[in-house]
């Protein structure tokens, strides 16, 4: 998608107040973590996601020691179940009279851990996948190249559901594996498009004449060229693996039963939802935050990196 | 032009026979054989096993099997449903249809409705309309699909009564009504299935139509038309515009696997007979052959969209038009 | 709509456009004052970012913001204060009594549109003419400024024209009402040598033709030679200087002016003898106090740091912004211009 800066009209005023830099005189370079906390002091909103994201990440690390009660803890079903939000359960309990709270935190584990680990994987694959193909050119090339367009696509929910209705319920292990295999096509367009450009930079055609054998020179000099957008594509895609796994958890091919995630979370309350609204709509909101305030970083990371533009997801 | 088609639609073939014979693949690195249900059913005698196994090409070589398989999908055959007891083809037949119709719909709702709120947002950036309805779209992005069509049934369907909650038909009128009145009568099951789909599509387009419009604003061409003293809703809407347009073209060839994804969910929800349902139900009841040939055909659609896509844009594009 | 008989056609008074932006302040066009009478070719000659465009731009009224043009100017042009006039009056001037080319005829054109379109355009916007009537006259315009085969070409996309024939187009499109004043900002710049030489003939042309006056903004001092009949030089967002061309070439009193036209490659010189001005002129944001041209000037002296020079009378309607035309420094030297620069 365009980059665009707030008020492009600024491109005209940038266009006047420039003036030529004297010869010989790199330009300004502060450091991206600078650019993005200069970026953000500005920016309430960007401000805001970084804080829910940070909290939320700590508070799913911490999940076992900061929630009130055992995520599979049951109440006295007859008494508790389905209780509204109160004092005692902030965010009500559900069907099986269950706390809702130590649920969804519980489920942020399991929700942030599997995207983590997925995308993880994906951007490892991508990477060794993208590098390969940019460096080794020609024919491998061009064939590893048309893998990637044919995976590309298919719609990533339809290959899942391939793969589901072949082996059958998917453990924990086995749903990340999947996630991190069917996410990899992406990055590895990016990955190759940045090693193909490196490539032909000066430094790296330096790094060849002084003799550095070319694996050092595309692992140490060509592949850190690809971080910057590598790290945008990252971002986004662990807002999208989450979406992905609360869908197949909607479906019912998700994270086996007892496990809480977000998405298990949203279809069990689904059923009761006229009666305890509180059982979907806590984790349903926790979810759709968690992706927006992504999405909101996301902008803000391109902006500070400025790196090509990628394909939307 | 006929020379960008043809290599277009090469590249098209090679995505599609890339994506069968990645199918092949992923039906024998399955654990199990394939079929393995049925071959195991205890009551087949021995006899009537390998009848089986050498109907369906089983007792053949890999290579051998590769090369039925892709026969097979070249002709259409594309193998027995399990659960419909009839050929896979036809099972996706009855769907298509009703899955093309939502996806349209939805794609032309969509893309209508997010060209406008684009097109709005960029000519007035940072006013309280485009921060507002700037924010909104963000947040349904951020929405899972079934998340909003979930919202949208009970709001709409359930709470306030206003539409029909699932099916493409109503199964007891239809039959009695005119063809006018059945038109009317999809189209009403049609508004939430192919809204939630819109609202999702529309989102995701009017945030690219918004920043492609502010991306031409600073053009020269876009002075030019103010020097001539070309009011500024011309300035935008006749000259920015139809350039922040073109990007947008790329976008709809994009929207297809999208709509896809979304149909899955969307019809699952709302009982639309479509592929999406059909998907969800063969996976339920573990009928492969269906959900790989859907995943086929899916990509088809999405190979097909791109390049409908792009032939959309040679053409919009002066700039590559052969004359 | 006619001009009153008596004063200039355009009276610029004390124009200060300045950019407020994050880095500070940048005045891009700081108090500029200036006359066009009807029919007469004025060149305005600058290095790039001395304010000239900026300055074209706000006679039209196109600075966007952060830009402003700060309150205490006026441009009166046909009568009528420009400054005051609301979105819809300054609308029906612009490219109706003053039209503008731009510099850039790759990017001008609007690529999604025929050309005979975007030229027709200006006739529906402003005449009020019917599709036909709007395309006829675009034909004729694109004859008039010497486009071939004038009604095939109006079907043609600008992508298959070449530099020379879209910024004839791009005159077509600013002479369509007639306008009593063209503002030409570097028409000529992007293009070849021999494609420059026809679109200055051809302003000239046109101008002797229809009567128009035109303000000319270039760098190239050999540009203005050519068509103007009056000069501005602008440095640091001011006019430095202005005279008759003949005058300013004869007896350049500003030290920039004179580094100009010691830069001007002439015939019969070799390369070797092309001398530059030292330095780039320094950012619009930080202008040096006093004469702004002071850091760069081989002549400078204490009294250019403290005062600020106004725009001395050298002749009758010769001004240049320097101490020098009324006062020297006690080592007064020879008037040497800039440093020779090997090549």
């Amino acid at each position: 998608m365009p980059n665009v800066t707030p008020g492009s009209v600024a491109a005209f005023a940038d266009a006047v107040t420039s003036h030529p830099r004297p010869p010989g005189e790199p330009p300004p370079a502060p450091g991206v973590l600078a650019r993005v906390r200069a970026i953000l002091r500005r920016d309430p909103a960007g401000l805001a996601a970084a804080s829910f994201l940070a909290l939320l990440v700590l508070a799913a690390l911490l999940a076992p020691w900061i929630t009130p009660y055992d995520p599979n803890q049951q109440f006295d079903l007859l008494a508790q179940r389905r209780q509204p939000p109160s004092g005692q359960h902030w965010f009500g309990t559900d069907s099986f009279a269950r706390d809702v709270l130590s649920r969804v935190l519980f489920g942020a584990r399991v929700s942030l851990g599997i995207s983590f680990v997925a995308v993880l994987l994906a951007s490892l694959l991508g990477t060794a996948w993208g590098a390969a193909a940019g460096w080794a050119g020609g024919i491998l090339d061009a064939v590893m190249m048309r893998v990637v367009d044919a995976l590309l696509a298919i719609p990533r929910i339809l290959l899942l559901l391939g793969v589901v209705a072949l082996w059958g319920t998917l453990s924990v292990p086995a749903l990340v594996l999947l996630l991190g295999l069917t996410g990899w096509f992406g990055v590895s367009r990016l990955v190759r498009a940045e090693v193909l450009a490196a490539r032909q930079r000066d430094f790296v055609t330096a790094a060849h004449s002084l003799g550095a054998a070319p694996v050092r020179v595309l692992v140490r000099h060509v592949v850190p060229q690809a971080a910057a957008p590598l790290l945008v594509a990252a971002a986004l895609g662990v807002g999208h693996v989450i979406v992905v796994e609360a869908g197949l958890a909607f479906l019912g091919f998700g994270v086996p039963a007892p496990q809480a995630s977000w998405g298990n979370l949203i279809r069990d309350g689904f059923d009761a939802f006229t009666g305890a609204w509180w059982l979907t709509v806590v984790p349903g909101v926790a979810l759709a935050s968690t992706v927006l305030a992504l999405n909101v970083l996301v902008d803000r990371l391109r902006l500070a990196l400025n790196p090509r533009q990628l394909h939307g997801p | 032009m006929t020379a960008f088609l043809l290599r277009r639609l090469g590249q098209g073939l090679v995505v599609v026979f890339g994506v069968v014979t990645f199918t092949f693949v992923l039906i024998h690195a399955a654990p199990g054989e394939p079929f393995a249900d049925v071959l195991e059913d205890a009551r087949l005698s021995p006899d009537a096993l390998a009848a089986l196994r050498a109907r369906y090409g089983l007792d053949q070589p890999l290579p051998t099997q590769y090369g039925r398989f892709l026969w097979g999908v070249a002709r259409g055959d594309l193998g027995l449903s399990l659960s419909q007891q009839r050929p896979v083809a036809a099972v996706l037949a009855d769907a298509l249809p009703n899955t093309l119709l939502l996806m349209s719909v939805a794609l032309v709702l969509g893309f209508a409705g997010g060209i406008a709120l684009g097109a709005a947002q960029g000519a007035r950036p940072g006013s309280r309309f485009d921060r507002l309805t700037g924010s909104l779209g963000l947040a349904v992005a951020a929405l899972p699909e079934f998340w909003l069509a979930l919202m949208a049934m009970l709001l709409l369907a359930g709470t306030w009564r206003l539409l029909p909650v699932s099916g493409m038909i109503d199964p007891v009128l239809h039959p009695y009504l005119s063809p006018a009145g059945r038109v009317l009568d999809v189209a009403r099951h049609l508004v939430l299935p192919a809204g939630t789909l819109a609202l999702i599509i529309g989102a995701a387009v009017s945030r690219y139509q918004r920043a492609a419009l502010l991306e031409v604003l600073p053009d020269p061409f876009v002075r030019t038309a103010r020097a001539k003293g070309a009011p500024r809703r011309a300035v935008i809407f006749r000259h920015a515009l139809r350039n922040a347009l073109l990007p947008i073209i790329t976008l709809g060839g994009l929207a297809v696997p999208a709509l896809l994804g979304g149909a899955v969910f969307v019809e699952g929800i709302f009982a639309w007979p479509g592929m999406g349902r059909l998907v969800v139900e063969a996976v339920e009841t573990r009928d492969y052959p269906v959900v790989l040939a859907s995943v086929m055909l899916g990509s088809v659609l999405v190979v097909l969209g791109g390049l409908i896509a792009d032939l959309l844009y040679a053409a919009a594009d002066p700039r590559l038009r052969r004359a | 709509m006619s001009a009153p008989p008596t004063g200039p056609l355009l009276d610029v008074r004390d124009l200060r456009t300045w950019f407020h932006t994050s880095a500070g302040i940048a005045r891009a066009v700081d108090g500029v004052s200036f006359r066009v009478a009807a029919g007469e070719t004025v060149g305005m000659v600058g290095e790039s970012g001395c304010g000239k465009s900026v300055t074209a731009l706000s006679l039209m009224r196109l600075i966007d913001p952060p830009g402003r043009i700060e309150a205490g100017a006026s441009v009166r042009f046909e009568g009528r204060e420009l400054l005051t006039l609301g979105q819809e009056e300054i609308r029906q001037i612009r490219g109706n009594r003053m039209a503008m080319v731009f510099q850039e005829p790759m990017t001008a054109l609007n690529p999604v549109f025929t050309i005979g379109d975007q030229v027709a355009e200006v006739a529906r916007v402003h005449g009020g003419a019917t599709r036909r009537v709007a395309w006829e006259r675009a034909v004729e315009m694109l004859s008039l400024v010497g486009i071939p085969d004038p009604r095939e070409r109006a079907r043609s996309y600008p992508h298959l024209l070449s530099g020379g024939m879209r910024q004839r187009v791009l005159i077509a499109m600013a002479l369509v009402m007639n306008p009593a004043l063209l503002i030409a900002d570097e028409p000529t710049t992007a293009l070849d040598v021999t494609i420059q030489a026809q679109i200055l003939e051809l302003l000239a042309d046109l101008q002797q033709r229809l009567g128009l006056a035109i303000l000319l903004i270039t760098h190239d001092l050999g540009v203005v030679a050519e068509v103007a009949s009056r000069v501005l030089v602008m440095y640091g967002g001011q006019i430095v200087e202005e005279s008759p061309v003949r005058e300013l070439f004869a007896n350049p009193r500003h030290p920039y002016t004179q580094g100009l036209l010691a830069a001007m490659p002439r015939l019969g010189q070799s390369r070797a003898r092309l001398v530059v001005i030292p330095g780039t002129v320094p950012p619009p944001t930080a202008w040096p106090s006093g004469c702004r041209f002071r850091d760069r000037c081989p002549h400078a002296w204490d009294r250019c740091a403290t005062e600020a020079p106004p725009l001395y009378p050298v002749h009758d309607d010769h001004r240049a912004r320097c101490h020098l035309v009324v006062d020297a420094p006690d080592h007064a030297r020879p008037a040497a211009t800039a440093t020779p620069v090997d090549r």
